[in-house]
């Protein structure tokens, strides 16, 4: 596995299976009464958020103190940052204070990779979502949700199983990262959404387009529910909400289309009753809540195998100190 | 112990019959020393631990005639030197439905040597309840210890130089049960046969506290 978890292109199957059956084995950890491991005792971990977070920010603090790291979190309001300081200087600065990680989130897509390609920080950089471009601890918690459903199982894959994603492509981090680890893993994805919301070059992603919900329902396995990132959106997209939610919308009349197994997914934050209705939403078949539990284990799994062992012999500081032997 | 320098091949110590016979022997030390072993739970520590815990509970099964709980304890996260090598799988820690609080719990390992796995077990236990008291028990127990741990089972003292190197091969993963000493640095050509069994499951390198 690589240093940083920038990308879900970074994963190959095995580092994401390994990913994935480490979590199965953490996720018992939650039903302990002391939820605590020793492995990162003495480590810094700091949660670097520029953008509004509750579900993944939390998410990383609880999988963070669980493995007992030292958490720094850092939040752009309310620091030098919204006095005009630059990422690199952030950066400079968390690294005097020795943070062997930082989980980043930015409104820029690609801060994170700045960062790990940068000599700025030694540490592993983590990416919480960053702009419109990625967000792979969402793809891995996702594939984690869908295996557990649909191919139960340490080792296993998710070959042959079809996930359809639907909404918002065109702004959402959380849709690129999954089709590239669902690719990974073996679905097979397609994207529903109207042409105004699917990015330029789509052609080219390992993935099939459609149109058209309805005739996607039969054959879907997993139904990835995206919200509408209404703060992204500086054009008109589509012409109104009510026919947004009536053409992609999911609601109980499409819930019941769906194959007897299938479940229907969302990475949150939800809008009841413009993409999902409260029906849908609060259907023992929506694994929204499921999702969220999913998160801490596949979090922790991830900060164990980028943290808890020995330092990997790519990182700066290595060479260093075998000159100086 | 040689007088010679050149690094000696594994030799066996006990064979299947000996370790059959060694763990009904502990079997029913168990018994004796926990008085009919009513609240004993068995804990194996991965891998090979797991194996002979199975082994041992078909055996007390034998004596007493009830089921003795059984679970496996997987001590990665709170092993010492996890920071000198990359990051490893976990294995599965399953805990009897029973819990372990107020029970007499006896953890089972392969190989007793500087200790330091038996103290990351006992740390995992302190996170997973309160047992009544913990005994250990293994199949042998080769010296050198680097913390205050004794076992209260033992299989076979054996006492090894470091230079040495004890495998305990069980048919479970190794396809055989023999416990063999040879010398660490005996030319690895000569063992290319086991070598992948031993690096799947790295219990047999003296190297590593197991």
């Amino acid at each position: 596995m690589k240093r940083h978890l920038v990308s879900a292109a970074d994963l190959s199957r095995d580092d994401a299976l390994l990913i994935l059956d480490t979590a199965e084995e953490l996720a018992q950890l939650s039903g302990r009464a002391v939820k605590k491991l020793p492995t990162l005792r003495g480590r810094t971990v700091v949660n670097l958020f520029f953008e509004d977070s509750t579900r993944t920010k939390t998410s990383f603090e609880v999988a963070e103190k669980r493995l007992s790291a030292d958490v720094i979190n850092f939040a752009a309001k309310g620091s030098s940052v919204s006095k005009g300081e630059s990422l690199k200087d952030t950066a400079l600065t968390l690294q005097a204070m020795g943070a062997d990680a930082v989980v980043i989130r930015h409104h820029a897509s690609g801060a994170p990779a700045r960062l790990a390609q940068s000599d700025w920080l030694h540490g592993s950089v983590i990416n919480a979502g960053d702009g419109t471009h990625e967000h792979p601890t969402q793809a891995l918690l996702d594939a984690f949700t869908l295996r557990r459903h649909l191919n139960p199982g340490l080792g296993n894959d998710l070959s042959g199983r079809r996930v359809t994603i639907v909404g918002d492509v065109l702004h959402s981090r959380v849709a690129r990262s999954n089709v590239l680890l669902l690719n990974t893993l073996g679905a097979e994805v397609t994207f529903v959404a109207p042409p105004t919301l699917l990015p330029i070059g789509i052609d080219n992603w390992p993935c099939d387009v459609s149109y058209d919900l309805d005739a996607a329902l039969a054959k879907t396995d997993a139904l990835m529910m995206l919200r509408v990132q209404r703060e992204r959106m500086n054009a008109a997209f589509f012409p109104t909400e009510r026919e947004y939610s009536r053409r992609y919308g999911m609601h109980g009349g499409r819930l019941a289309k769906l194959p007897e197994h299938a479940i229907v997914m969302h990475p949150g934050p939800m809008v009841r009753g413009m993409e999902i209705t409260a029906e849908v939403a609060d259907s023992p078949r929506c694994t929204a809540v499921e999702q969220v539990a999913n998160g801490v284990s596949i979090r922790m799994a991830v900060l164990y195998l980028l943290l808890g062992g020995a330092t990997l012999a790519d990182a700066p500081g290595t060479n260093q100190s075998e000159a100086a032997k | 112990m040689t007088t010679t320098n050149t690094p000696r091949p594994p030799h066996q110590v006990l064979d299947g019959a000996d370790i059959s016979r060694v763990i009904t022997r502990i079997a029913h030390e168990i018994v004796e020393r926990a008085k009919g072993a009513e609240d004993v739970v068995l804990l194996g520590i991965h891998t090979r631990g797991v194996h002979l815990s199975r082994r041992l509970q078909a055996k007390l099964t034998q004596i007493t005639g009830r089921e003795i709980p059984l679970g496996t304890l997987d001590i990665t996260m709170y092993r010492d030197d996890l920071r000198m090598k990359p990051a490893r799988a976990l294995e599965h820690t399953e805990i009897p439905a029973g819990g372990i609080d107020g029970k007499l719990v006896i953890l089972v390992d392969d190989v007793l040597f500087s200790g330091r796995t038996v103290r990351a077990a006992l740390d995992a236990l302190g996170d997973i309840g309160r047992p009544r008291a913990v005994q250990l028990a293994v199949l042998v127990d080769r010296g050198h210890r680097e913390l205050p741990i004794r076992a209260d089972y033992v299989g076979k003292n054996l006492p090894t130089s470091l230079r040495e190197a004890v495998q305990v091969r069980l048919a479970d993963t190794d396809g055989q049960d023999a416990v063999l000493v040879g010398d660490r640095d005996y030319p690895q050509a000569s063992r290319s046969a086991r070598r992948e069994s031993a690096a799947k499951a790295p219990a047999a390198d003296p190297t590593r506290p197991e």
